[in-house]
């Protein structure tokens, strides 16, 4: 598929980039006028996948991860991979409330939020490899609507 | 960042709860909770503009900590994004939900 744009960021997994990705993200689909309620949705469930792979993917240890965004017309597609420890069990990290990190305060909502926020969601893990998730989500601007 | 109203740990949330400011947040209401021997907890929403599922974690632990010791946790001046993300949770049923600082600290008073 041919992209209309793409953006490729390289950050490191230290938890203070979790609000640069949120601004990040709102910065890109700014041009296709979101509503608030998109803005939010889509500032959610990357703040949910970069926190995942700072958390679980690499255990807080600081390392790369990247979060590539690319447009398609009115489609937003986002993939956040990180080169961590991986998820043994990718259907049972999806369940809402599940958590390998309880002592954390950890709520195992994020995939759930990811899940209600995006049309797509779709997450490829191997283990001592590491994570992909790739989401989507069509944005209904008030220009498409005509 | 805190007040303090008898027994209850008001606590006025900054804009953004993230896994990076939620951190922050439980370890300064960790302190100032123990720290003056409180009961109560109550979180202030009203400058919040943001909040991910680890606010949600961070939220639970408070409710666990003033429950521990006998008190009650309450929220007020939730936005409609908050909202959703409490609703997500199944949150909305068990914190004590107010829409102003002060129905929440009469509030959780009476509740317990």
């Amino acid at each position: 598929m041919k992209f209309d744009n793409e953006i490729s960021i390289n950050m490191l997994s230290t938890s203070e980039n979790e609000a640069f990705a949120r601004l990040a993200i709102a910065g890109f689909i700014m041009p296709l006028d979101p509503t608030v309620e998109e803005l939010v949705e889509f500032k959610t469930a990357v703040s949910e996948a970069v926190t995942n792979a700072i958390i679980h993917g690499y255990e807080g240890e600081k390392k790369n991860l990247n979060l590539n965004f690319k447009r398609h017309e009115n489609v937003i597609y986002i993939e956040c991979v990180d080169y961590g420890i991986g998820i043994p069990n990718v259907d049972e990290a999806r369940e809402a409330l599940y958590t390998s990190k309880p002592e954390q305060e950890r709520s195992g909502m994020g995939f759930t939020v990811m899940e209600s926020f995006m049309d797509e969601v779709q997450v490829i893990s191997l283990k001592n490899v590491g994570t992909r998730i790739l989401m989507s989500k069509k944005i209904m601007s008030k220009n498409s609507e005509s | 960042m805190f007040e303090i109203d008898k027994d209850v740990l008001i606590v006025k949330v900054g804009r953004e709860v993230d896994h990076h400011n939620a951190e922050i947040l439980r370890n300064n209401v960790e302190k100032k909770f123990k720290e003056n021997d409180l009961k109560n907890i109550v979180f202030d929403f009203s400058k919040t503009i943001f909040m991910d599922s680890s606010g949600i974690g961070m939220c639970i632990g408070r409710y666990k900590l003033a429950k521990s010791v006998g008190g009650n946790f309450a929220v007020c001046n939730i936005g409609i994004e908050i909202r959703r993300i409490f609703d997500m949770a199944g949150l909305s049923k068990v914190f004590y939900i107010s829409d102003t600082l002060d129905n929440a600290i009469n509030g959780i008073k009476k509740e317990v």
